[in-house]
């Protein structure tokens, strides 16, 4: 420990010995529990509320890690351990209802999560059995057009903001851009119908339909993405290329692209998140259908999220198939992101310049 | 830019690998030329028949659909849950052949025009679909309670706020009744579940309901929404004291109310529902080819429940396109039928209609052009 | 500032470039114009047509309790999910240990694509359950307190709720985006400022946050996009009435827009459509003034950015 003391000799204060934080927690915790299980025993009512358990064991631990830590180690530490506290107690807040919804997702979904649901569509399937693999293909072809349309027009467009852009349209995209994230997905739908209907005529479904409806839901958060990733690209690379006589649109292609690829492929991959999970827009547009269609731009497509909601709305009397299935199709939902995810990252990692 | 092109063709590869055919879905030609028809059928029917409406009546529809697909391999039948005001409008707009509605056409609707059909012709209605509304609850230890239709009202109106309250007491002695907070859980959406069963509450007691049938719940009888049947269950269930309405077969294990007919309290049954509908009248000034259903809820019919919706199918007495006119004929005819509609009872548990009003019906569709 | 911009040569494939990064940009100016002229074209009839029954005391009374509670919805999950989103973008990228970090950046990555109908059902079955006791406590001891005063809801589909619901769903997108520009903080900064004695908390406040801060607004901004426009999970979640109230524990809740969009466009007929189109417009302008603000918010403080 010959730092920790050259650090205390500097600071002219000692250090908490490591065994006090984690001791504390667990104390403030269980006192907290006992004290409102006395204090509920005194009520009628048996059961204890976690919650407050949990509000007052960390306010505890908290304000007496401070007032120990300002004595013994001084103010900057103090508040060095307070932070880390309260970023820790964030991260954990967010987690618990993150894991409690995968774990909701994953244990319900597993109960149909077989060969069965990724063979068999819901043609002429009542009740028990079918499967999904009409909304899974479906999904898949309307978000890969999306994200064909989506991520050239975004990753264009953030180009142009960032290293060309200047003057009232610049600004006028810019802002545009943020005011297009703000788009309802319910009105990206009604948009694409109404655009469809002019071309195809009234109750026009198809898979491109949907879409376009995604695109517009996703270009804005693509050209966001990229936009930060580029921001971040540090000027001084893009001036050694330009002091070795290369031209500026290859300058953007093969060094500032590349710096920024690997955010870019999470930008996109956000972005694919983001509207994967739509359901309004395709209800309206991609429509409904219990059999296959692999041609996204003939007649309706079924797509998972979907097929979720109709299997949560529209329950038969065998009502835990429905309930089943729908619980299958949002976990299959969750891993399809996984696998792409997976992907983006080994993008990033084999194509991102090392160092 | 080649990472880009890498990644599409990657995307492009996953997709062909996913894009086997389903299981379940045999490819029609081999199917249709295979089979050697061993029933008197001459003609093969194939087409695809799009229709939409109420999604009261899809689990119904996904029954039908699966058994009339079944029996014709040729045909792709899809409905859309859309709603009914959504599949009336889409079928006026010509973007379907049929519809399923909970409410029939307003008069206003008839006057318009339907581009399915040949020009100048109105559409036929009929009822298919017949669902009793339960009236839920979630109370401990309580499975089934009487109450008078004023008692119903008072409730939803957030007149009678405790479970204790006289009226519900006087009518069931011998239960119970906590010092509980009445919860009552309504529609948030508009649905003609609410809309027939605010009828029910205007016409059984006007002096505690005075808005009558409603679609959208009135801001000052309070109460709490909830989205869709499935909703209005998930709320129910979820809390304690809580009462709410929905499609009888979704009621599961919460408690259901009697409700009081004539002298009598009754629970709701498939019989009880289909027999109100067979002793109210007919809307007076339709067509022969009509059937629009006055849902007597008052009626005092012995055994008759009358808080039930009731949805109908509509489609086109003279089709524009002929081969929409076969296609609906086979399927109408097949709704109708009584193992058409044993088949939706079996799926959905909704009420079948009654044989007199499928052999109404069934004249209506043998005269489709 | 602007003359110390490098200038590079100019040639036939930059001016192929510069255009078609050109042309998309301008694509996004015509896409939101098809969108706002069409939304437009559809709300005309809304006021011009016979009346609506829904909205008997004029289109603003109508719509007005739903711009109240979408904002306010929004308001609550934005003030829940920013600290929160920045907490974790924080404890990923300068906290936890490199492995453990990756691991725990990608399981919130996943979260992001969860249908919004799966978070709705999970606010039904799993959190509203979970809050109900909270809530009457929070009622009993702190009802006067405005907002939670009022007759407590007994299934806690209430206005918090929501709020909670959605800082849930846009927790992911915006821990992501957070994440990614604070890893990019110049590693020389932060070693500088651990080099001159700085705490880690001292070395993010110098260094990881002023670099971050753009990006944080702007994940703030794209949150408040999701959070103002979503749909099916309000839609199930919320008990709605056609109130204007701060109550946030009750079953009386103010609606948000695209929820009452979502829950009444199917059964709308004739006029009643374009109503609620016209609602929608309501929406997108709402989103457009609150752009404008953040947008103001920005500019006050001098831009941080590499390529400038």
């Amino acid at each position: 420990m010959a730092t920790s003391q050259l650090q205390s000799t500097f600071q002219g204060t000692r250090d908490l010995p490591r065994w006090v934080s984690p001791l504390m927690l667990v104390g403030f915790f269980l006192t907290s529990f006992f004290l409102q299980s006395a204090l509920a025993s005194g009520a009628d009512s048996v059961e204890i509320n976690l919650v407050p358990v949990a509000v007052f064991g960390l306010l505890g631990y908290a304000v007496t890690l401070y007032v120990l830590s300002r004595i013994v180690e001084g103010v900057r530490k103090a508040t060095d351990r307070l932070v880390t506290t309260l970023v820790s107690t964030a991260f954990a807040l967010a987690l618990i209802p993150l894991i409690s919804l995968a774990y909701t997702v994953v244990t319900n979904g597993v109960a149909r999560f077989d060969m069965e649901f990724f063979t068999f569509s819901m043609r002429n399937v009542v009740g028990e059995g079918g499967g999904a693999l009409h909304a899974i293909v479906g999904t898949l072809e309307i978000t890969g057009i999306a994200t064909l349309i989506s991520v050239p027009v975004g990753i264009l467009a953030a180009i142009y903001l960032i290293e060309y852009g200047r003057g009232t349209i610049a600004r006028l995209v810019t802002f545009f851009v943020d005011v297009m994230t703000g788009v309802p997905s319910i009105v990206a739908g009604l948009f694409a119908y109404a655009l469809f209907v002019i071309f195809f005529g009234p109750g026009v479904r198809m898979g491109l339909g949907g879409a376009i409806a995604l695109s517009v839901l996703m270009i804005p958060v693509v050209i966001r993405a990229t936009e930060e990733m580029l921001k971040i690209v540090p000027n001084e690379l893009r001036e050694a290329a330009y002091a070795l006589g290369v031209p500026k649109w290859l300058t953007v292609l093969k060094v500032v692209l590349p710096t920024a690829l690997a955010g870019i492929a999470t930008g996109v991959m956000i972005a694919i998140a983001r509207v994967i999970g739509e359901t309004a827009p395709l209800l309206l547009i991609a429509g409904f259908t219990a059999s296959m269609n692999y041609n996204p731009f003939d007649e309706r497509m079924m797509t998972l999220p979907v097929f979720v909601y109709t299997s949560y709305a529209n329950q038969g009397v065998d009502m835990q198939a429905y309930v089943d299935r729908a619980w299958a199709g949002a976990l299959t939902l969750m891993i399809i992101v996984m696998v792409l995810n997976l992907v983006a990252r080994l993008i990033s990692k084999y194509f991102s310049p090392k160092g | 830019m080649n990472n880009i092109l890498k990644l599409g063709a990657l995307a492009a590869a996953s997709t062909l690998v996913l894009a086997g055919c389903a299981a379940n879905e045999a490819a029609v030609e081999e199917t249709t030329s295979a089979t050697t028809d061993t029933t008197e059928t001459v003609v093969e029917l194939t087409g695809t028949l799009n229709g939409s409406g109420a999604s009261s009546m899809a689990a119904g529809q996904e029954a039908w659909i699966a058994a009339f697909q079944t029996a014709n391999p040729g045909v792709t039948v899809n409905y859309d849950p859309t709603g009914s005001g959504t599949g009336r409008k889409q079928f006026m707009e010509g973007a379907t052949s049929f519809t399923g509605s909970d409410s029939y056409w307003k008069e206003e609707e008839l006057g318009g025009e339907f581009p399915s059909c040949a020009a100048g012709t109105l559409p036929w209605e009929f009822p298919i679909w017949i669902s009793p509304i339960a009236v839920i609850f979630n109370l401990d230890g309580v499975s089934s309670l009487n109450m008078d239709g004023a008692t119903v009202a008072g409730i939803f109106a957030g007149e009678i706020t405790k479970w204790n309250d006289a009226a519900i007491a006087a009518a069931n002695p011998g239960v119970s009744l906590p010092d509980l907070t009445i919860t009552a859980v309504h529609r948030s959406d508009e649905s003609g579940t609410s809309k027939n069963f605010t009828d029910y509450l205007g016409a059984v007691a006007p002096d505690v309901w005075t808005v009558g049938a409603i679609e959208a719940w009135p801001a000052e009888y309070g109460g709490e929404g909830a989205q869709g049947t499935s909703g209005v269950v998930s709320a129910v269930s979820g809390g304690n004291g809580t009462i709410g309405y929905a499609d009888a077969s979704r009621a599961g294990d919460l408690g259901t109310v009697a409700v009081k007919v004539g002298s009598d309290y009754v629970a709701y049954s498939a019989e009880a529902a289909a027999a109100v509908v067979d002793a109210s009248p007919l809307v007076e000034g339709r067509e022969s080819y009509d059937l629009a259903t006055k849902i007597d809820r008052n009626t005092t019919a012995s055994g008759a429940y009358p808080i039930v919706l009731v949805s109908y199918l509509m489609g086109c007495n003279d089709y524009a396109d002929d081969a929409q006119a076969e296609l609906v004929r086979a399927w109408a005819s097949f709704l109708v039928s009584e193992e058409g509609q044993q088949a939706a009872a079996a799926s959905a548990g909704n009420a079948p209609i009654s044989a007199g009003l499928r052999a109404k019906a069934q004249a209506i569709i043998d005269a489709i052009k | 500032m602007t003359d110390v911009k490098p200038k590079a040569v100019r040639r036939l494939g930059d001016i192929v470039f510069a255009n078609l990064t050109f042309l998309a940009g301008i694509s996004i100016l015509l896409t939101l114009a098809t969108v706002a002229a069409f939304l437009f074209a559809q709300s005309v009839p809304a006021f011009t047509g016979e009346p609506i029954e829904a909205a008997e005391n004029g289109f603003w009374a109508y719509v007005f309790p739903f711009i109240f509670g979408t904002v306010y919805a929004s308001v609550i999950a934005l003030a829940i999910a920013t600290p929160l989103a920045i907490g974790i973008a924080l404890y990923i990228s300068h906290f936890a240990n490199r492995r453990f970090s990756q691991i725990l950046g990608y399981a919130v990555d996943l979260l992001a694509a969860i249908p919004s109908v799966v978070y709705g059902l999970w606010g039904i079955l799993v959190l509203a359950p979970f809050l109900t006791p909270s809530y009457r406590w929070l009622n009993e001891n702190l009802g006067w307190v405005p907002v939670f005063g009022g007759q407590v809801s007994a299934t806690g589909r209430t206005m918090l709720t929501v709020g909670i619901v959605l800082a849930i769903m846009v927790l992911p997108i915006m821990a992501a985006l957070i994440r990614e520009v604070f890893l990019q903080t110049p590693r020389l900064h932060e070693e500088a400022a651990l080099a001159l004695g700085a705490t880690r908390w001292e070395m993010i406040k110098m260094a990881v946050l002023p670099f971050g801060r753009p990006g944080i607004i702007s994940a703030a901004m794209l949150g408040l996009g999701r959070a103002l426009g979503e749909t099916m999970a309000v839609a199930m979640v919320l008990s709605p009435a056609a109130v204007i109230s701060f109550d946030m524990l009750t079953s009386t809740n103010s609606n948000t827009i695209a929820a009452n969009i979502a829950l009444q466009f199917p059964e709308a007929g004739g006029n009643y459509t374009n109503l609620l189109i016209a609602t929608g417009l309501v929406l997108f302008g709402i989103t457009m003034v609150v752009n404008m603000i953040a947008r103001w918010v920005i500019s006050r403080r001098a831009e941080f950015s590499g390529a400038n």
